[in-house]
């Protein structure tokens, strides 16, 4: 993907500080130590994360925006702060661009609620993929019942893989809005999103890219991309459950109505009529995540002190390390060969099923998943019912490696 | 016909012959594949047991005295849970089905499979072996 060559980067990566930061890697499981291979669901956290929180609560605690007292200002401080790193990080144009959410899901249910209310009617067109996320497809069903618009779905190829040509044939006069991943959570593969962005631009069409398993793999620049919406989550990125970014292009942040109603949102409120706040706050209603989005700045801090430099010659060191490796083992099936993937191996084992490959795992300390990977449509195109995944992240050992393929292949003596 | 209390009895005792895991759930994968096979008829929606990432079907006979149950899944370790229960449950009287206490599983150290949090489903599969049971006994009495 990104930058394979590994002989450009310079070798200050030290593994071991890295583990170091996470404590949860020194845990047993069954008696065993950890190998922590379910970073596309959630990642670990790093220390500064924890200690944040803990300092959070522990000093500098209150609500925030409306107080006058010192630890509101403290906190309201913490909070916006945060909101300039995510600027900086996703090189925004302005923090008014950056709503915080819960996260990716909150994030695309937002968009889709405002956006639909606002433009989307019987007759009108929105394009998905058949690699999307269950939360970047039920959300628009939902909405699709009530303001009577078509989906129309870009076909996955057999590596796991969209066509743009696909998808350029999908676009139509109609086609209001694009909402894609930019990286699929089940296969790995990286969507061509710059081509898919122009293309939409072109036709006058919107885009909103589930970056969930993005944000942390590949450098974001929104400008460059030109990409008018953005969602990820916190916990993916080795930051705080419950936080996630929403991006937006401050003009049609603008346009859209709010998507919920209550405190910090409004300016004015009476019986007769309220004002809505400016941007971001006219999208964040109610006391948000406060300890979350404060240590969630920690998770940016630790993602620019690796450098993503290091992220992707690791992520991609580590992927073909272990997809050699799989596939050395007899009757090994990747589901997702795409030439441009983050580290993310979905597989099947001859024909074992997924479930019992990971209890066997579990008992041996070793934690992928298994299932559909809440991307039932993508298991329906391959004819499977779900796979197992094993996903890396930046704490990802060879040795770990080996300790899943030497697990596997006690799974496969056992149950055969 | 043995007492239920008996045969959990009787599989406390096999289990606790191992020590390690492994030799626990070969036990387990074994038992799965002394399961009666279920006719393909039966492995439809109607008589999948929801709550396990695999698919289980379970199928009920009354013969007018005892339950005779019948059951698959796709995946050996479930498969094997299943015919768990079916040893333990089958050919028994729908009283003795409702009011039994299946302590033998937490002897065997599969209590916290129980939790109906986890995905394996044990929790659902006892639930509709008693649901059997209840509705053969209301059919009995009326
Ligand atoms: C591509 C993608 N989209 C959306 C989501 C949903 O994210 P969250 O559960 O954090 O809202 C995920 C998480 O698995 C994901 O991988």
């Amino acid at each position: 993907m990104v930058n394979t060559n590994i002989n450009m980067v310079p070798t200050t990566f030290d593994i071991t500080a890295i583990r170091e930061q996470f404590p949860i890697l020194k845990t047993t499981i069954h008696g065993k130590p950890i190998v922590y291979l379910d970073n596309a669901a959630s990642t670990q956290k790093p220390l500064r994360v924890m200690e944040a929180t803990t300092k959070y609560y522990s000093e500098q605690y209150a609500n925030i925006h409306r107080g006058v007292h010192t630890l509101s200002q403290i906190g309201t401080e913490l909070y916006e702060n945060t909101r300039l790193h995510a600027q900086q990080f996703l090189h925004a144009r302005s923090e008014k661009e950056i709503i915080f959410t819960k996260g990716t899901t909150h994030g695309i249910n937002l968009i889709a609620y405002s956006y639909a209310y606002q433009y989307l009617k019987s007759g009108d067109e929105i394009i998905l993929s058949e690699m999307e996320h269950h939360s970047n497809i039920v959300p628009w069903q939902i909405l699709q019942a009530r303001h009577g618009f078509d989906i129309k779905v870009i076909p996955l190829q057999d590596n796991g893989t969209i066509e743009i040509e696909d998808f350029a044939s999908l676009l139509t006069e109609k086609t209001k809005l694009v909402s894609i991943s930019y990286i699929s959570n089940a296969l790995g593969t990286v969507n061509p999103i710059r081509e898919i962005i122009q293309l939409a631009h072109e036709n006058g069409t919107h885009v909103l890219v589930d970056a969930a398993q993005a944000v942390h793999h590949i450098p974001i620049d929104v400008q460059a991309l030109d990409v008018d919406f953005l969602v990820c989550s916190g916990h993916k990125m080795y930051g705080p459950t419950g936080t996630g970014i929403l991006y937006g292009k401050e003009s049609l942040l603008e346009a859209l109505p709010p998507f919920e109603g209550g405190g910090d949102m409004i300016k004015q409120v009476s019986f007769k009529k309220t004002t809505f706040n400016d941007l971001p706050f006219k999208f964040e209603a109610g006391t948000p995540n406060i300890a979350g989005i404060v240590a969630l700045d920690e998770a940016f801090k630790f993602l620019d002190a690796v450098g993503f430099e290091q992220l992707v010659q690791h992520d991609q060191e580590i992927l073909s390390y272990a997809t050699e490796k799989l596939l050395s083992i007899d009757g090994m099936r990747i589901i997702g060969t795409a030439p441009e993937k983050v580290g993310v191996v979905s597989f099947l084992l001859g024909n074992l099923h997924p479930y019992d490959v990971g209890v066997i795992l579990d008992n041996l300390g070793i934690a992928i998943r298994t299932g559909h990977h809440c991307t039932q449509p993508i298991m329906d195109r391959f004819g499977i019912p779900g796979t197992c995944r094993a996903s890396f992240g930046i704490y990802t050992t060879k040795e770990e490696i080996d300790s899943l393929y030497n697990g596997l292949l006690r799974a496969k003596k056992m149950l055969s | 016909m043995e007492t239920i209390d008996k045969i959990q009895q009787d599989i406390i005792e096999d289990f606790s012959m191992y020590e390690d895991w492994a030799d626990k759930y070969e036990y387990i994968i074994e038992m799965g594949k002394t399961l009666a096979p279920l006719e393909e008829k039966y492995k439809t929606e109607d008589y999948r047991i929801h709550g396990c990432q695999s698919q289980v079907w379970l199928h009920a006979d009354f013969d007018g005295k005892n339950i005779h149950f019948h059951a698959d899944s796709d995946a050996f370790i479930t498969k094997g849970l299943i015919a768990l229960l079916v040893k333990v449950l089958s050919g028994h009287a729908p009283k003795a089905i409702i009011d039994i206490d299946l302590y033998f599983l937490s002897e065997i150290g599969l209590k916290e499979h129980l939790s109906p949090t986890r995905a394996n489903g044990l929790a659902s599969m006892v639930k509709q072996m008693k649901t059997y049971a209840l509705a053969y006994q209301t059919k009995q009495v009326s």
